[in-house]
């Protein structure tokens, strides 16, 4: 979901984990073994951008608490959850990590995260701080807390202002689209003319080449569908209604077999029929976000951990638009929240929690909102990375408004996720490839709930 | 395999008593020993490596098989029903079948490729450069050559779809689509190994002496019957020990798969041992992975048997 594998990136935090190892290596001489409560301690996470935030936030909580050092190492998404399990079974883990939402009900399944809730009471934590439902994701099927919020993210649409223009696409109509799963509403009709065919007619002017595209109204990243389609169609199926699973969190029932979401699956492949949205095998290898930085597609939907990306690109005016109002007249956006966790496995449990605690204050959080990459968790500081993103010249009301209006709605957290991956990613792939209908996402479904019919 | 064993016999023969054609009996009891505990001390490191990277891990490998098994936590004993889930696993079969698609494919190309250009170089180039450039693409890592390929034949910015373009055809989806996607990543690790291959090959070809070709072309016979009635049953133990090597090693596909398509698109490269990884990696299902793996040693186990067995390896014609 957040992985985001720009080359430059990767080299700048590489050189940040060497500068920050130098740096620890001086400091943390007198590392006593025994005390829970001192010594180097180690954080993971996966986001090469938000490492220069976290390393200002470890450096000031040094400054606080001299005798706990924080060693952060940041890996890929890729092979983060992998390296991280790995770490786990061989006792290697690191003491704190980023967690996500998907991936802790395995852990919790295994025992391998410590219960906050003891400590989190002793030094009084206010969970009143974080936005609405942030905190309570990280509480266990046990009633235990796992967890404390670092940021969130919501969907929207990106797309490049210039085309829009000459489309005859204003702002005002970009910020106000429909969509419905039957005739795709004045989105549909924003994606066809937006794409531009090889001899320069759009996709909504007689004489259109669907076979020879120039430019697509819509990217297409993928399915989707190992990330519950987070970024690329639950922003439309959440408006029908229709919800991933019969309860969230810790739903055991899943709902692929609804007519709800196929008919939406089904709109959304029939875009790649249509020529509006590249096929699906065209776009193995290519990177959807740069191909909108190569001017390749006009519409990109994508998550608020993207905006640096997306308004990263030379040349390319962005702008962001919020997700269209479906049938019922309601927008919808994902609600991803993720939260630092304790490993069961550390050795340093206090100093590890006290780190934990800080990076969910206000004071850590800060720091990350002016550096305008994500939003915190908590209230107040999500609201200075607004302003910190608008100091930057970029409007993210599209992302704070789902929040503000109460339209998002929360990633589904279950058991088996990766099996749940691991069975949907290919049959969704088939439908949008049209090598399947949407009705097979039933058959897709069944596998699904047997997983939790033991 | 023949020529391996046989040097050291000279001196064993030379040194055992020649009227006792047994070795080791009790009259050479002293000695046997004593050659007994050099023989275990050399033998210790191999049998070491053996045991501990081995059979160790086949054991455990096999156990878990029976068992499930997330890498966390404790494997519980469940019986034969990883073996009962597989049979029943369209996956599986799916995971088979591309894999069969991907071997056949790769291992046909390869053999032909490599014993034209192990000819070649026996007889045409006999140039070290040349010879030496064809080992190139073997020298590179498997991921690297992987992903050279994979931006070359990029269905939107690849150079090859770039010159399909310009020659008027349309582009082609080469990792994308599922027909292309297999037959794509068979003739990329073609390309890689033929080299290699071409170089066991060729050490075949000049192992057949010289006097069997003179006396073949004293009868009069033609470049092309030579090759079939000489070149290719007297290279038979070489050409054995290259496919079982090879096909070994082809159903074994993984790093060209996991870093381009990683089993897609939908299941068209899930091949095996992608298919385990997956199960047993990313979805902690250690147990089912395990009898998936155990499931591709046997079939390995019996290909190769039946290649030694029906292609008779383990004989040669030249005595």
């Amino acid at each position: 979901m957040m992985n985001k594998k720009t080359l430059g990136a990767v080299a700048v935090a590489a050189a940040a984990v060497l500068a920050l190892s130098a740096c620890s290596g001086g400091s943390s001489g007198g590392s006593s073994g025994g005390d829970a409560s001192k010594g180097e301690i180690s954080y993971w996470l996966w986001d090469a951008n938000q490492l220069p935030a976290y390393q200002q936030c470890a450096t000031d909580f040094t400054k606080a608490n001299p005798d706990i050092t924080v060693k952060i190492t940041q890996t890929g998404w890729d092979d983060y959850w992998s390296k991280l399990t790995n770490g786990m079974a061989s006792g290697t883990a690191p003491d704190v990590f980023t967690d996500h939402l998907s991936k802790y009900p395995d852990f919790l399944k295994t025992k391998q995260l410590v219960a906050l809730d003891d400590s989190i009471a002793q030094d009084s934590v206010d969970l009143s701080q974080y936005n609405e439902g942030l905190a309570d994701l990280w509480v266990g099927q046990d009633g235990k807390r796992y967890g404390l919020p670092k940021d969130w993210d919501t969907v929207a649409l990106f797309y490049n202002q210039k085309m829009a223009t000459d489309a005859g696409i204003t702002p005002e109509q970009m910020g106000s689209l429909t969509w419905n799963p039957q005739d795709g509403g004045t989105y549909e009709k924003a994606i066809a003319r937006l794409t531009v065919d090889k001899n320069g007619k759009r996709g909504d002017e007689a004489g259109f080449d669907k076979n020879n595209v120039a430019v697509y109204g819509l990217g297409l990243p993928g399915s989707d569908a190992e990330n519950a389609g987070q970024t690329q169609w639950s922003y439309l199926s959440a408006t029908t209604g229709w919800t991933t699973t019969d309860k969230n969190p810790w739903g055991t029932h899943f709902n692929y077999d609804d007519k709800k979401l196929q008919d939406t699956i089904d709109w959304w492949a029939s875009l790649a029929v249509k020529g509006y949205m590249p096929k699906l095998e065209t776009t193995v290898g290519a990177n959807a976000a740069d191909s909108f930085g190569a001017g390749k597609a006009a519409i990109n939907s994508n998550g608020s951990w993207m905006i640096g990306q997306y308004t990263g690109y030379k040349g390319i005016d962005v702008g962001i638009a919020p997700t269209p109002q479906g049938p019922e007249g309601k927008r919808a956006s994902m609600f991803n929240g993720l939260a630092d966790s304790v490993w069961a496995g550390t050795k340093k449990k206090d100093a590890a929690i006290k780190w934990v605690e800080y990076l969910g204050s206000t004071a850590c959080q800060d720091v990350v909102a002016s550096k305008a990459v994500v939003f915190p968790a908590i209230t107040t500081s999500s609201e200075k990375a607004a302003d910190a993103f608008k100091a930057k010249n970029v409007d993210v009301s599209a992302f704070t408004q789902h929040v503000k209006d109460k339209t998002t709605f929360m990633l589904p957290i279950t058991d088996n996720a990766s099996k749940v991956a691991g069975i949907m990613k290919p049959a969704v792939d088939a439908v949008v490839a049209g090598k399947s209908p949407a009705s097979s996402l039933t058959a897709a479904n069944e596998q699904v709930n047997a997983l939790f019919a033991k | 395999m023949t020529m391996l064993t046989k040097p050291p016999e000279p001196g064993l023969s030379a040194r055992a008593p020649r009227k006792s054609p047994k070795r080791g009996k009790p009259s050479d009891g002293f000695r046997g020993i004593g050659d007994l505990k050099i023989a275990l001390f050399f033998i210790a490191p191999a049998m070491i490596g053996l045991i501990l990277f081995y059979l160790v891990p086949t054991i455990r490998g096999i156990y878990l098989s029976f068992t499930e098994y997330s890498i966390l936590g404790d494997p519980e004993w469940i019986g034969a029903r990883n073996y009962e889930r597989i049979a029943k696993d369209p996956l599986f079969w799916n995971a088979l079948g591309v894999t069969s698609e991907y071997v056949v494919i790769n291992i046909v190309l390869q053999t032909a490729l490599a014993l034209g250009l192990a000819i070649l170089m026996h007889r045409v180039a006999k140039s070290t450069l040349i010879r030496g450039a064809l080992l190139m693409p073997y020298l590179m890592a498997n991921v690297i050559a992987a992903l050279l390929w994979f931006w070359m034949l990029d269905y939107q910015i690849g150079v090859i779809n770039q010159i399909i373009e310009w020659t008027g055809l349309p582009r082609v989806a080469f990792f994308g689509s599922e027909q292309w996607a297999i037959p794509t990543q068979a003739l990329i690790n073609t390309w890689r190994h033929m080299g290699y291959t071409a170089l066991l090959i060729f050490a075949g070809l000049q192992a057949i002496p010289n006097s069997v070709y003179e006396a073949a072309s004293i009868d009069g016979s033609k470049a092309v019957s030579t090759f079939w009635r000489i070149t290719l049953p007297l290279l038979r133990p070489v050409l054995v020990l290259v496919l079982v090597v090879t096909v070994i090693g082809s159903f074994q596909v993984f790093d060209t798969v996991a870093v381009t398509t990683a089993g897609g698109p939908v299941n068209a490269t899930r091949v095996l041992q992608f298919y385990i990884y997956q199960r047993a990696f990313n979805e902690q299902d250690f147990g089912y992975g395990s009898a998936l793996a155990v499931i591709l040693f046997l079939i390995l186990a019996i290909v190769a048997f039946l290649q030694m067995k029906f292609l008779r390896g383990n004989q040669s014609d030249l005595d």
